[in-house]
């Protein structure tokens, strides 16, 4: 990462010289142990524990079990959480939230531009998000493209900038993000070079990947005999992290031959994909669940079908069709076609459709852990993982529950009882629009 | 406001007598002979009192309840049909929407909700545009809502006519309830927006509305006048702005930001017609004056995007106004994209998720809306010789896992799948 270290710890401490936050300071510091006890754990990697402590320091999870299971170290600040629930933090694989932007009108195919190079830590959306219960979201740039560009995987930390919410170590040598692709309709538009149908859509794709996978062929054998690369082209070379599975393909998909038509590509192609919305899921679990290329499913709840042509057959029974076939299924904001403070209810829509709790509270988490290749960071409260976690004053699928406290890596980023917090969580004058109030100051003068 | 019964006597609605007669024919609804149902409550929510343990409600043949109560004190006529439910309600009304005339497909063929060849056109009736087998009426029915407010849509100062109906029936003419309920007005920004800047501001398109409201009373004034002489030649559109003056047809007015909440309330008290307040985003910052002019509000759907002249919105707003007094509706509105319409009964549950009472957040969705159109003689409660109208749920009805696992509309039973 480019950033200094120390300017998150700098963005902290001056949030708490402001009086109106009057946290207990030890709850803050990231390297004094921190135990939660009490609370209901739902801990995703194993059954859920009725009364359960967390400890967490150093920014991860150092232990989690029943309160008599667990010994909380003695230099610990230890924080009462009876009547609570604690899971992870939630997971958001598709989201738009960052005021960025992608691939522009030029062209339908747009793999060398990333989203990371327009998005903006302050925009309302992160701490709106956070007021979900969100820690780790899939920044999607688009759409309206077969390809929008590269996405980024980030997290919702206390950040100034776009180095503090990143996941990779180094924002120009790591795998920062996956890639957006889209068909069906989205990608159609009247301008030129844009496909004005399905199977056009198709081509242009393939086309490209061809490219792809003969600038490959060029670099590996240039590599055997030890020459000249061929001279660099960053279109393709996104195109070949894409090809070799390390960037994984975020896949805009409604209709089931649409469905079809992507898992065609991955497998044809070899690249690893996660179908994102997936509208008619539930008339294609089974080759869905079956195709090796893959990752899992990530599902859209909207209040009701149609809209647009292509999610004409959404139904909230999805979910359910999905888990029963077998595959992996997440669950998406797409903020903000749904907004990220209702996520938990994605997951509850689909348990009133016939979902299973444990396959919906895993969707919420570990599913889209996996779908962005962070499952040995996030996604589960498990020793030696992200101390990411949400606080809620209930369950998690009941209407009346409300997210009380959002922790990523040990620091509490939302808490519902801070009037700022509070105005993100709910809304009010001035809190919409990005810059008009922001993090740490002018929002005093709203309220 | 315009009930059904009285649409085939007055010319003004319906035009020519020949007309008048071909919908009055169209509005009978005849209830079938098994229209005969009772409902056991575990909780019975009739809206009218507190809600009843173990309650039973029986609808008779004419579609009317017939006795609503505790099961010790209510006798199930024999041979009727029994259905069961751990909660039921009475049918939801749906304060404002445009399903019907808005469809599902967002394709221009499905889109009747907003004629943009012209700012104002209050003369539009939504009867004439509504499609009684659109998928989201179905979708709507399934979940709950009975009655719908629907017609069309914001997005011009005056877009038309509204209507009720009943979530039933092949066609407008079963469906209908009351054929002329409001007409649809916009205040703010999408207005210039939809009208390539005609007007181009807000003030302007006060202006206008204003002129219009002028014409309206001299066109009046000369009716009057020429009681004894020729009439003035017919104007459709003064017509059914003057039964806005008569404070007959109510102006729902589309108005988030505080300068244009303040400018429906302003061109009210000029002209005297009945204003509801739609929307109201920012209806928080103006309690008293609200209050003050004792208007209703039909506030914005809890989950509706916080962005354009709704960006200061809140989830609490709802709360807010109940607890200042003011009564308030629950709506699913209009959306441009995807959903294509909200659900009422998930506005209504996040209204109360963010501190909106429960039994209020159930009176926004039934007996307030039912007062707000006028037809709290026929629906909105569960008492006798009401609509037997009902909805039944596997728990609270606000609970995301709850599903509704049945709908009846007078006597019929025209949903019993759960969703």
């Amino acid at each position: 990462m480019l950033r200094a270290p120390s300017q998150a710890f700098a963005a902290c401490a001056c949030l708490l010289m402001l009086p109106t936050l009057a946290l207990p300071g030890p709850v803050q510091a990231q390297d004094g142990a921190i135990a939660f006890r009490g609370a209901h754990l739902i801990p995703i990697a194993g059954p859920e524990i009725p009364r359960g402590t967390v400890v967490v320091q150093g920014g991860v999870i150092r232990a989690v079990g029943p309160v008599d299971g667990v010994t909380i170290p003695s230099n610990a600040t230890v924080v009462e959480m009876d009547g609570k629930v604690i899971m992870p933090g939630i997971v958001d694989t598709h989201s738009h939230i960052g005021g960025g932007d992608g691939g522009d009108g030029t062209g339908p195919i747009h793999p060398s531009v990333r989203i990371l190079d327009a998005l903006d830590a302050r925009d309302d959306g992160i701490p709106k998000a956070r007021a979900g219960g969100l820690t780790t979201v899939n920044v999607m740039p688009g759409s309206g493209h077969l390809m929008s560009g590269q996405t980024a995987y980030i997290k919702l930390r206390d950040g100034r900038t776009i180095y503090d919410l990143l996941l990779c170590d180094d924002v120009l040598t790591g795998m920062c993000g996956g890639m957006k692709m889209a068909n069906g309709t989205n990608p159609r538009r009247d301008a030129a070079g844009f496909p004005g149908t399905r199977a056009r859509a198709a081509a242009l794709v393939r086309a490209r990947f061809v490219q792809a996978q003969e600038y490959r062929n060029r670099l590996q054998a240039e590599e055997e005999e030890d020459g000249d690369p061929p001279s660099r082209d960053l279109e393709l070379e996104a195109l070949v992290e894409v090809l070799e599975g390390r960037r994984v393909v975020h896949f805009h998909t409604h209709r089931h031959d649409d469905v079809l038509t992507a898992i065609r590509l991955a497998e044809e192609f070899g690249f690893r994909v996660v179908l994102q919305h997936v509208s008619d899921a539930w008339m294609v679990a089974d080759e869905i669940a079956a195709s090796p290329a893959v990752v899992g499913a990530s599902i859209i709840m909207i209040d009701s079908p149609g809209g647009k042509l292509e999610a004409m057959n959404l139904s909230f029974e999805s979910g359910v069709a999905l888990e029963r076939a077998g595959a992996v299924v997440g669950f998406h904001t797409d903020d903000g076609i749904t907004d990220s403070r209702f996520f938990l209810r994605s997951a509850a829509l689909a348990v009133r459709a016939g979902m299973s709790r444990d396959a919906a509270l895993y969707g919420m988490t570990m599913a889209g852990a996996i779908m962005m290749d962070l499952q040995h960071r996030v996604g589960s409260l498990e020793v030696g993982k992200d101390a990411d976690l949400v606080v809620l004053s209930g369950d998690p699928l009941s209407v009346y529950t409300r997210v009380e406290e959002t922790w990523i890596e040990g620091e509490k980023v939302f808490d519902l009882s801070d009037p700022r917090d509070r105005a993100f969580a709910v809304g009010g004058y001035g809190v919409g629009g990005s810059g008009h109030v922001h993090h740490h100051a002018g929002w005093e003068d709203h309220q | 406001m315009s009930r059904v019964p009285s649409v085939a006597s007055k010319s003004a609605v319906c035009g020519t007598p020949a007309l008048s007669v071909a919908l009055a024919t169209l509005l009978i609804w005849a209830p079938s002979a098994d229209a005969q149902v009772a409902v056991r409550a575990g909780t019975l929510h009739t809206m009218a009192g507190p809600a009843i343990e173990n309650g039973v409600v029986v609808v008779g043949a004419d579609g009317r309840i017939q006795a609503v109560g505790p099961a010790s004190s209510v006798q199930i006529p024999q041979g009727m049909r029994v259905m069961e439910a751990a909660v039921v309600t009475p049918g939801l009304v749906d304060a404002h929407s445009v399903v019907g005339l808005a469809g599902y497909l967002n394709q221009p063929h499905d889109q009747d909700q907003l004629e943009r060849s012209n700012a104002i056109q209050p003369e539009l009736r939504a009867f004439d545009a509504y499609n009684a087998r659109e998928e989201l009426v179905s979708w709507v029915q399934r979940l709950g809502v009975t009655t719908l407010h629907t017609g069309h849509g914001p997005g011009a100062l005056m877009s038309g006519q509204t209507m009720v109906v009943k979530t039933r029936g092949d066609n407008v003419g079963q469906a209908l309830v009351d054929s002329v309920t409001m007409v649809a007005m916009t205040l703010g920004p999408e207005v210039s927006q939809n009208f390539q800047g005609r007007p181009g501001s807000r003030s302007r398109g006060v202006a206008m509305l204003r002129a219009e409201f002028i014409k309206a009373q001299e066109y009046q004034a000369r009716q009057e006048r020429a009681e004894d002489g020729p009439p003035p030649a017919r104007d459709l559109k003064l017509e059914i702005l003057g039964r806005m003056l008569d404070g007959e047809v109510h102006a729902l007015i589309t108005a988030n930001r505080v300068s244009e909440i303040l400018a429906a309330l302003r061109l009210s008290e000029e002209f005297g017609f009945s204003l509801v307040l739609d929307g109201a985003a920012e209806s928080y910052l103006l309690i008293d004056e609200i209050r003050a002019a004792g208007v209703p509000v039909i506030i914005h759907p809890t989950m509706a995007r916080h962005g354009g002249t709704m960006e200061n919105a809140t989830l609490e707003t709802a709360r807010i106004l109940v607890e200042a007094g003011i009564p308030v509706s629950m709506q699913t509105g209009f959306e441009g994209y995807v959903p294509k319409s909200r659900v009422l009964l998930f506005e209504g549950a996040m209204a109360a998720a963010y501190g909106l009472p429960h039994q209020e957040a159930l009176a926004s969705m039934t007996i307030r809306p039912a007062q707000l159109l006028g037809l709290d003689h026929r629906v909105g409660s569960l008492e006798v010789g009401k609509d037997g109208d009902l909805v039944l749920y596997s728990g609270d009805p606000l609970e995301h896992l709850t599903q509704v696992c049945g709908v009846i509309i007078e006597g019929e039973v025209v949903s019993e799948e759960c969703l």
